[in-house]
Order: C-alpha cells, then structure tokens, then sequence
C-alpha cells in the first residue's frame, strides 16, 4: 500500500525563497537548495517548488536552482510557475527535476498537457489547479470554478471537468490548491478535494490551508487526497515534518517512517 | 568505473547525481566498447517499452546488454530497465531482452485495497519485502520505503528469480536478482537514504549471489 506524501511548497523568485524560512541561524536562510535540503532531511516525501519569477534572465536563474537541487537531494521534485510549452518542460526536466506542473498556461492551452505527456510521459506532467467555490449554475455544474492569475481572474470553467479532461489529455497528477482556503490556515478544502480525487484515477496533492497536522489527517482521509502540501506551517517552524508524520502515522494513516 | 547505459530513456542524469553523492565515478554512455571496460553496468529507464526496445535494437545495445549478463559483470536494472530484461511486456506488446524467463503485466484496471480503488500509476512510496540474505540489500531496514512510477509491473515466470515483493492491490515482484544480476522497479536514486545504500551496496558489489 502507498504511503501518503507530505510535500513542502517552496516559492522562489529570482533563484531566492520569497517566505522567510528559518533553519538555523547561521545559514543563509533564503537559499532554496538549503531549504530543500533541510526538508530533505526532515523525512519530505517529495518537494513543490513554484518559481514566481517573471524575467527571462531570471528564468535561467531557475534552471541553476534546480540542478543545484538535484544534486542535494534524492527524493523527487517538481517545478511549477511559467511553463507554457514543451521546450520548457524539457529545460526543466533535463536540469533535473522528475515533474513539471502547469497552471495557468494549461488553461490557456490545454494541448501542452497532451503534448507534454506524449514527449515526457503521464508521470512527469501535473495539472495545477487554482479552484474557488461559486454557486453551482449549467456553465459551474460542480459549484466550483478555475481561476487564473493568483486568483484574480475566473475562466468559467468548471474545476471538475477541467480535472476530468486535463486526466483525459494526460495530467500524470493534480495538485488542487482552494483559493477559499489559502493563507487561512484553517484546514483543507476538504469537500472541493474530495470529490476531485473521487472522480479521476490519477493521484489528487491537496494545497491551501494547512495550518496543524489534524488538517493534513482530515485532508489525507476525509478528503480522499493522495497527498498533503504544506507550506506556512513548516517554514514558519511551527511544525516539522517529522512531528506530522508522527503525528498521521499513530492515527493510522500510511506515511513513510524511515528516511 | 560505473556505467549507465544510455539509449535515450528517460533523464539518466538523476542515477549519475545519487552516485557522485556516493563519490562512485560513473559514465553514461551508449558506446558499448566503454561499457565493455566498466567494472558494473546500470541500466536505467523511465518511458514506454517499445520505443526503448526500438533505441535498443538500433544501437545494437540489445545484444550487448546479454553479454554482459552471461560474461558475470555486475548489472543492476531499474523500472523500464527492469521491465524489458524480461521476454515481453503488455505495455505496446513488446518483445524484450529476454534475460529474464517472464512477462511484464499491466495493473489490472480494477484494483481495490481494502474497498478503495487504487490509482494507476503506482506512485509513490512503498515497502519491499527484501530476500534477506542478497548484498545488494544489505542494511536495509525491513520497514524502510521506496519511490515507485509505473504502470506495469515484471511477473517472473520462475519465482526463484524474484528477490522482493511488493503489494499494491496484488503482490507484485519489485526486485530479481540471479548471478550477477539485480533489476528492481522502483528508483533507488529517487529514495532517499534506503535508496542510496542499494547503490553504495551494489557499486561494492562482486557480482556473486549469496543465495
């Protein structure tokens, strides 16, 4: 039986983590490699990281962290965050990393996820999806919708039939992130992951909200989710991984124990 | 010298970084005549088997691959790499390398583990029930986990082969290991600490079988 995975999400812009993220007190606390490495460490089944950067220079900046990273650590990783076509992908891939995840760009052009799956296979390419509750109309049958750019923006797209078809064209994974829940820290979006991950056959990440490890125990059971991200709650060290994992592990919940 | 087969399957770069972590010097390449000089062969793969098995009879690899089998140096196969040792694979009806007498079987579509359907791939992490006594295991706790991508999975047609077991809905074989040759289907070098001793156990390793 898999275990569920406990993933940390790291946002870089410009090759620096944009949270403060505090390990110990004489390392330079905003290099992602290091980061990574703690996490690594700390019993991470897997690592997210989400580059916000917007220039090209900085784009190559991205690539250096990645290949950094996959000398450091030897667990898998993806890299989300302004991949928009195959090319991308395959820099990102070549530098080092097992998946790449597309958002936004997908949205717009839904053939990167078939194209992408064709060139590098299913298990290497994640739909990331940004998914705020409505009311449920013909256009939104589920009550929940994609959105775009942070949240700014709706598609009018339905979030469950977008995660249908993104699976259809060859998404290998979905981490599904609730706009309603991110930041609050009040637990996961437990209906809105639910029924996603009970209505495709490829692993749901849940994303936005964790606050304690009760959430991640809710989320990883009620919520029918494969896996767990985090965020807030490990770089802020009110929480480590390990201590989560206890935590799951003597409730009955499958994590890996041993790293 | 540790060489890693390259026929373009997959990023092969993530085997040679866990082995620098382990200061173990290694090559990729697809020139047999340097593959011929290494002391150990890993061949690696991450993809679908009929286009590797296509990479593979085009380079000529397919034969060489045997050779080194039958000549006692030290290979170890990983996921694709595993698969297609075998006589065949489901996965686009694929005649392998035929190294190994068996067949590599797709996940049957409705798997199910305690009322729930299990997802296809298989991935993630999860345990192998190691045959105890083999080197390339050494150190490895009982408990310890793995990193697993795949669709499809090796069935030996002699079990004698198989050296872990693995459940996922069925048990199926996540490790072979005869002679000088051990081939697993999960990625030692995407799991962590566990993953790393394989390695560092197979790069010591003579190519003799315990067993």
């Amino acid at each position: 039986m898999l275990s569920k995975r406990i993933i940390p999400c790291l946002d870089v812009r410009d090759g620096r983590l944009t949270k403060g993220i505090k390990f110990k007190e004489n390392v330079d606390i905003g290099d992602p490699v290091e980061a990574a490495r703690a996490y690594y460490e700390q019993g991470a089944d897997e690592i997210v990281f989400y580059d916000i950067t917007a220039s090209a220079e900085a784009r190559a900046i991205m690539l250096d962290v990645v290949k950094r990273v996959a000398e450091t650590i030897f667990i898998p990783f993806s890299v989300g965050g302004g991949i928009r076509t195959v090319d991308d992908m395959r820099q990102v891939i070549l530098a080092g990393a097992e998946k790449v995840s597309v958002n936004s760009e997908a949205v717009k052009n839904p053939g990167v996820i078939r194209d992408g799956a064709r060139a590098f296979g299913s298990q290497c390419i994640v739909l990331g999806m940004d998914v705020k509750k409505v009311l449920a109309s013909s256009e939104i049958p589920s009550g929940y919708e994609m959105v775009i750019h942070g949240g700014r923006t709706f598609t009018g797209l339905d979030a469950l039939l977008w995660a249908k078809e993104a699976e259809r064209l060859g998404a290998g994974e979905i981490c599904l992130n609730s706009i309603d829940a991110d930041g609050t820290l009040d637990g996961y979006e437990l209906d809105l992951t639910s029924l996603i991950s009970s209505h495709v056959g490829i692993p749901v990440i849940a994303s936005g909200g964790a606050g304690k490890p009760e959430h991640l125990l809710d989320v990883l059971t009620r919520g029918k989710a494969d896996a767990a991200l985090i965020a807030s709650m490990v770089h802020y060290r009110t929480h480590t991984i390990a201590e989560i994992k206890n935590f799951l592990h003597e409730r009955g919940v499958k994590t890996r124990m041993l790293w | 010298m540790i060489g890693i087969v390259d026929y373009r399957a997959g990023n092969l770069t993530s085997v040679a970084r866990a082995l620098e972590s382990l200061n173990e010097p290694c090559i990729i390449t697809n020139d047999s005549r340097l593959l011929d000089d290494v002391s150990h062969i890993i061949f690696p793969g991450v993809g679908a088997a009929g286009a590797a098995m296509a990479n593979l009879r085009e380079s000529g690899l397919d034969g060489h691959l045997k050779k080194w089998v039958q000549n006692g140096k030290p290979v170890l196969g990983i996921c694709l790499g595993t698969q297609v040792i075998f006589e065949s694979s489901e996965e686009d009806d694929t005649r392998c390398l035929g190294i190994v007498p068996g067949v590599t079987k797709r996940f049957p579509a409705d798997l199910r583990e305690g009322g729930e359907r299990l997802k296809i791939p298989h991935m993630g992490w999860n345990r192998v029930a190691f045959r105890k006594d083999h080197p390339v295991f050494a150190g490895i706790p009982g408990d310890a986990e793995f990193y697993f991508v795949h669709s499809y999975y090796p069935a030996p047609a002699d079990e004698t082969w198989a050296a872990g077991w693995t459940d996922y809905g069925i048990r199926f074989c996540s490790a072979v290991a005869r002679g000088n040759l051990v081939a697993v289907q999960f990625h030692p070098e995407k799991s962590g600490r566990p993953g790393l001793t394989l390695l560092a156990n197979f790069c010591r390793w003579g190519g003799i079988d315990a067993q």
